[in-house]
């Protein structure tokens, strides 16, 4: 079954919760009340949070969860409508798809470098990383519109067939998500325009960047299916 | 995604939120409307849920009418019907149980009971209700559409969701549509807020298991659903493409009332098993919370720990992850592969090895129990009563072949009322009368609130559990009417107009309800910081109701579980989670406690 | 004190309303006694465990109510407690479970004996297609649904001898296992009766299935299992269980698709002459005489024509005693002697010119009117000009003062009461939305202002009335 794509997320991400609480409630007795020298007793979260989880990282993965989420089950859907289908025409990838995905990645090389930038307060190369990372997405944007137009003049229109269909539907919201993620980007240039210092901006780049990593590790699973189906 | 410059300091140690930054408008609009107070975010929630939630009502009643008295009522067609029940159901389901849960109670007991100011991202939290509201008053705008609401019942099946035959095709649907999606995006964000808190903002010493209950069942729930509205979302997309693209991922070829629709492919199954991926986690959405926010109303009116805190915690989890495998049981007779009836039918009879332990923990909770019979705990025991009757016949439902004589009868409207309707609205109200006084800082009436509880537990028990012979006796349900049905005794219509009956009364009492929540506000009884001497920290704060910020200077530091009533050795009769165990005093008349 | 007698007062009355309430399972009239058994195996677990838990919880409350003078015991926990619970429940539930999958079993697996039945749901209607000789059903699909074929028959030699029934009235020969094979034309359906337990959905685009054997003689009825529109809930059916001779005798009198496709269309030529004795009230052209009561007839399309003449022909109209004149038709259309006679009668009356009538009541708002109408729009469509696929016959241009009677013998069961008739029976369901008179007379008045065949809007009375 289809749905297994989704499942097997879910179980993963359960197993993870699940296993990282175990280790907190293994063997502990909850009713045992405890001195005030314990170390529970001194840190926040209760003294279980380690200090690299801040509240903006962990924020950040969870929506990172929720978008894994909807893109495993598109593909879970995707998967069986081809199944349930007999009037499945597998698309021939427009070749605009490879140049789009080196714009994609090179993307995400820059804004792991404003990143690293920011880290060492260095500006200029912030300013750099940032413009060439949304400067590059924008240009995988404007390529995927490109692959649209090039499907429609083929004939490939959106409602011929299943698989044009869900490439349309797939491609749009792995487009939308980036369009979601360069809102945020924009700010951060603003910010930078502002006058705002890199350490000040550390922390905005550095989930710019993995949001940018997640985008690109969607986009590779979704163009391997595309590919291969 | 939004940055968070107050966090951005450089290593900045995990989740201090101690010193957390936090917005004090001065104005009466920036204090009370555009508020980015979770406590006052919380009461928005909660008062737009509810007043969504009487539409809801008053939509039943129409339905009630309808079924009681069969063709004496000119406004009520079959088009009016059907759109009854679809709205009524998505109403109650996701507008008013789900917002009510998370977005009303989880903001005001989330950060109140982890010992943290405010939600991790209170900005976005503020944005979260924005959206909300926006998706319900886009959802009421659907009536007042061309053609009106859709009619095609809360599932929203396709076909017939949108096409003809349907009512609503036009604007309907697509209202539809719009707010669900406004509401995902809008939960999202409120959705991480709760996630978020509960996992860095917990204060001292709040290790995970001690956290009340009633965090773990809304962490849960909020976890689950923003793994599960994904689903919704998807297939509404896909759906909406089907209609205004002319893409077929649902749609098959198929003739639109002897017109070829012109779709070719689709299959509507694909919907199925994507809403009921959503569909059955939400189930459990509305009862998590339910089952945390009992648990704790028990202990705290019975005087006594809950009885196995770590079962309970993980009769949650188990719960929660078992509820996305269970999705086809909902689809026994749908015309999938029935093979598939097997596996469905075997995971969804495991998930009652969970739910049977909680219930049969509340019940131990009270047991030796000292229990004081206050409006919450009469609630809360009219919830057990409900809950094991509700969940028993899901053994019915889940149970593959005995599902396919009662599947889409009345015995499926009783069960799914009584398990997610009945008890968690049964909780609602006991958790309402049990932290009103934290809220306002009055007590509500006590023989109002008796008076409420007793014609809304009885009266829902005399509507819904006849529903169940009458499903045993093959009424099928989202009918209209009945008029001669061969095998339907005449019966069926008296015991029709009796639930109408039932139905009119218990929708009257709750005005008893609002007049005496709106009385107790001006003139309740002065309830003081802990009325209720309960442990856990909302009862502990500097001030009634607490202030921005929750707390006074500084947070609380917790050294206990939530459950500390009535600990042998000690002289008071329940321990605050911020008392260390030095102020404990001694009970000289008891044995110590071993250590 | 009083919770905890409540509590007991309601799980013992809920168990002894199961025992005496007049509502339970319908009669069971099919091989599926075992699904009852799962029904009755799961009725007494979980009605002792909601007695037991109850009970307990009762005790519980009065036994350790309020008591200044007495502590809770502290207890977190009791892990022989909790495993001894736990290990019962699953106990429990295993012996839920397993009698339902060995069942469900047997439910998925149709017997190798059995014969097929071919059911297509549609928008609100039942068919059946029987494989015929050859045992094998000929390939079919939506696409290929049109007026002439309505389910849809691909040309293919397997399908020429299927039996086509399009009248939602089916005959099955009883102790013969039967596989139902399940189809639908547009939006989902689920063939339903409750005596025979088995149900399932029909989803366009696949087929499913599920099988029973009928064990009982007798006639039950089809409901609609899955919300499929405005009119789920008049979608009707009937099943009869005969003996395997009179089951043949009637497969043998129904026609296959071969023979519905070489059937002669109505001769309008033929039914000219036939229309003399109809003209006497009907007038020449067919635009009626209400002073006879017989209503106008040109503009009707001729299915709607035929399937009335058939009605009145058999008996099942104008046979109440009420319906007066519906009795002084039937003599009339009983005088056709065939159904050729009757085709081509209604060919001819399809030819005469379609004149716009005026409006001869006013008793009725046809602003409050076009609010009624929308259920009505279903079927016979939102001008009013009839749609065959639900069976809706043609209203704009039909005279008001037959609408409205029709209406009113709707309501009151004088017309389409008969069992022969499913349309009536389904027309009946609908008329009674119209909770009153006023209400009959408001929808009419809106179908007046209904743009007619070979004309402008009729409405003038309703229009000075207005002003």
């Amino acid at each position: 079954m289809s749905m297994t794509v989704s499942l097997v997320f879910l179980a993963v991400l359960m197993a993870v919760f699940g296993g990282w609480l175990f280790s907190y409630s293994f063997r502990v007795r909850p009713w045992e009340a405890q001195a005030a020298g314990s170390r529970q007793v001194q840190g926040l979260g209760g003294g279980q949070v380690p200090p690299a989880a801040t509240a903006p990282r962990v924020g950040l993965a969870v929506f990172l969860a929720v978008v894994t989420s909807l893109f495993a089950l598109t593909i879970s859907a995707y998967l069986m409508r081809q199944e349930m289908a007999h009037d499945w025409h597998p698309l021939a990838v427009p070749g605009v798809l490879w140049w789009n995905t080196v714009c994609l990645v090179l993307g995400s090389v820059a804004l792991q470098l404003a990143w690293r930038a920011a880290r060492h307060e260095q500006p200029t190369w912030l300013l750099r990383g940032l413009l060439a990372g949304g400067g590059l997405t924008i240009a995988f944007i404007l390529g995927q519109a490109l692959a649209w137009r090039q499907l429609q003049a083929a004939g490939h229109y959106l409602a011929a067939n299943p698989a044009n269909a869900f490439f349309f539907l797939l491609t749009a919201l792995h487009a939308a998500h980036l369009l979601g993620g360069l809102f945020v980007w924009s700010r951060c240039l603003f910010r930078l325009q502002q006058g705002a210092t890199p350490g000040a901006m550390r922390q905005s780049v550095e989930l710019c960047a993995l949001y940018w990593h997640f985008l690109l590790l969607v986009w590779a699973i979704l163009f391997v299916l595309l590919l291969r189906t | 995604m939004a940055d968070h410059g107050q966090h951005s300091v450089p290593h900045a140690p995990a989740g201090e939120f101690d010193d957390m930054e936090l917005v004090h408008p001065k104005t009466f609009l920036g204090k009370y409307v555009w508020s980015q107070d979770a406590k006052v975010i919380a009461i928005q929630y909660g008062v737009t849920a509810i007043a969504i939630g009487l539409v809801a009502l008053v939509l039943s009643i129409l339905m009630r009418l309808q079924l009681g008295f069969p063709n004496t009522f000119a406004l009520i067609d079959p088009a009016s019907y059907l759109q009854y029940v679809t709205m009524h159901g998505m109403i109650m389901v996701v507008y008013l149980l789900t917002a009510l849960f998370l977005g009303a109670f989880g903001n005001y007991l989330i950060p109140l009971m982890c010992g943290a100011r405010d939600m991790a991202f209170p900005y976005l939290n503020m944005l979260s209700y924005w959206f909300y509201l926006a998706a319900v008053l886009i959802l009421m705008a659907s009536f007042f559409v061309p053609g009106g609401a859709t009619g095609a019942g809360w599932t929203l099946y396709p076909p017939q969701a949108i096409s003809p035959g349907t009512p609503g095709i036009d604007g309907g649907i697509l209202l539809m549509f719009a707010s669900l999606s406004v509401f995902i995006a809008g939960f999202t964000m409120g959705g991480l807020n709760y996630v978020v808190t509960v996992l860095q903002a917990r204060t001292r010493g709040m290790t995970l298991m001690r956290l009340p209950l009633t965090i773990w069942g809304i962490f849960m729930a909020t976890v689950m659903a923003l793994l599960a509205f994904p689903a919704l979302l998807v297939a509404i997309l896909m759906m909406l493409c089907d209609m205004l693209l002319g893409t077929s991922f649902f749609m098959p070829e198929m003739l639109n009332l002897g017109e070829q629709s012109g779709h070719e492919g689709g299959s509507p199954l694909l919907y199925q098993h994507l809403f009921w991926f959503f569909g059955h986690p939400e189930v459990y959405i509305v009862a998590l919370p339910a089952f945390g926010i009992v648990s704790d109303i028990l202990a705290t009116h019975a005087r006594k720990n809950i009885f196995g805190y770590r079962m309970m915690v993980w009769a949650i989890i188990i719960i929660g992850v078992l509820s996305f495998v269970v999705w086809a049981h909902h689809m026994f007779v749908s015309g999938m592969n029935p093979y598939f009836g097997f596996l469905f039918a075997t995971t969804t009879l495991i998930i009652a090895v969970p739910t049977a332990i909680k219930v049969y923990n509340w019940v131990l909770t009270l047991w030796r129990g000292n229990i004081r019979m206050t409006v919450p705990m009469l609630f809360a025991i009219g919830f057990i009563f409900t809950f094991v009757n509700g969940g028993l016949s899901g053994l019915f439902l889940g149970n593959v072949t005995v599902d396919v004589p009662l599947a889409d009868t009345y015995f499926v409207v009783g069960h799914f009322h009584m398990v997610m309707a009945v008890a968690p609205v049964l909780v609602v109200f006991g958790a309402i009368y049990h932290w009103y006084p934290k809220i306002t800082g009055r007590m509500m009436d006590d023989t109002l609130g008796k008076v409420h509880f007793w014609v809304t537990f009885l009266g829902t028990y005399a509507i819904f559990y006849p529903m169940h012979f009458m499903g045993f006796a093959g009424v099928p349900r989202r009918y209209y009417g009945y008029g001669e049905t061969a095998y339907i005794p005449d019966s069926i219509q008296t015991l029709n107009a009796f639930m109408s009956v039932a139905a009119i009364i218990v929708a009257l009492v709750q005005l008893v309800f609002f007049y005496n929540l709106v009385r107790s506000y001006f003139h309740g009884r002065q309830a003081g910081p802990n009325p209720w001497q309960a442990t856990t920290l909302e009862w502990q704060t500097e001030h009634t109701p607490p202030r921005h910020g929750n707390f006074g200077a500084e947070l609380p530091v917790v050294y206990r579980w939530a459950y500390d009533y009535s600990v042998p050795g000690a002289k008071q009769d329940f321990l605050p989670q911020n008392m260390p165990p030095e102020a404990v005093e001694a009970d000289d008349a008891a044995p110590r406690r071993s250590p | 004190m009083a919770i905890a007698i409540a509590v007991i007062v309601l799980a013992v009355g809920s168990v002894l309303f199961f025992f005496f309430s007049p509502w339970y399972l319908t009669p069971l009239a099919s091989n599926w006694g075992a699904i009852d058994d799962t029904i009755q195996i799961t009725l007494w677990v979980t009605g002792a465990v909601f007695l037991a838990v109850n009970l307990f919880l009762a005790y519980v409350i009065v036994r350790y109510r309020f008591n200044k003078r007495r502590r809770s015991q502290y207890d977190p926990e009791n892990k022989s407690l909790e495993i001894w619970l736990t290990g019962l429940t699953t106990l429990g539930i295993a012996g839920l479970l397993a009698p339902g999958l060995v069942v469900w079993a047997s439910f998925v697996a149709p017997p190798e004996d059995a014969h097929q039945v071919e059911v297509v749901g549609q928008q609100w209607h039942w068919s059946f297609r029987f494989p015929g000789e050859d045992g094998r059903f000929g390939s079919a699909h939506n696409r290929f649904i049109d007026e002439r074929n309505p389910f849809g028959l691909i040309d293919d030699p397997v399908g020429q001898d299927d039996i086509l029934i399009t009248a939602p009235h089916l005959l099955l020969p009883v102790d013969r296992p039967v596989k139902m094979v399940l189809r639908s034309k547009d939006v989902l359906h689920n063939v339903k009766v409750a005596n025979f337990r088995a149900k399932m959905d029909m989803v366009p685009g696949q087929t499913s299935y599920f099988w029973f054997t009928p064990t009982e003689l007798g006639e039950y009825e089809i409901v609609c299992a899955q919300l499929c529109g405005i009119a789920h809930f008049a979608m009707r059916g009937r099943i009869e269980v005969v003996e395997q001779q009179t089951f043949d005798a009637w497969l043998a009198e129904q026609p296959t698709y071969a023979e519905l496709a070489e059937r002669a269309p109505g001769s309008p030529e033929a039914g000219e002459a036939r229309y003399t004795s109809c003209a006497a009230c009907h007038g020449a052209e067919g635009q009626g005489n209400q002073a006879l009561n017989a209503p106008k007839l040109a503009g009707l399309d001729a299915w709607y024509l035929e399937r009335q003449l058939e009605l009145f022909r058999s008996g099942a109209r104008g046979t109440h005693e009420e319906d007066i004149y519906g009795i002084q038709m039937r003599p009339f259309a009983s005088m056709l002697p065939d159904r050729q006679a009757i085709a081509d009668v209604a060919a001819y009356i399809e030819t005469l010119p379609e004149r716009p009538l005026q409006a001869s009541l006013d008793a009725g708002d046809p602003e409050r009117g076009a609010r009624r109408y929308r259920t009505c729009a279903n079927c016979h469509g939102q001008q009013g000009q009839g749609i065959r696929a639900t069976n809706g016959p043609r209203l704009a241009g039909m005279p008001d003062w037959y609408l409205e009677r029709q209406l009113q013998n709707f309501r009151q069961g004088i017309r389409g009461r008969h069992r022969e008739d499913p349309y009536g029976n389904q027309m009946i369901e609908m008329a009674q939305v119209l909770v009153d008179e006023q209400a009959v007379s408001d929808v009419v008045a809106y179908i007046m202002t209904l743009p007619q065949p070979g004309g402008e809007m009729a409405a003038v009375t309703s229009a000075a009335r207005e002003e």
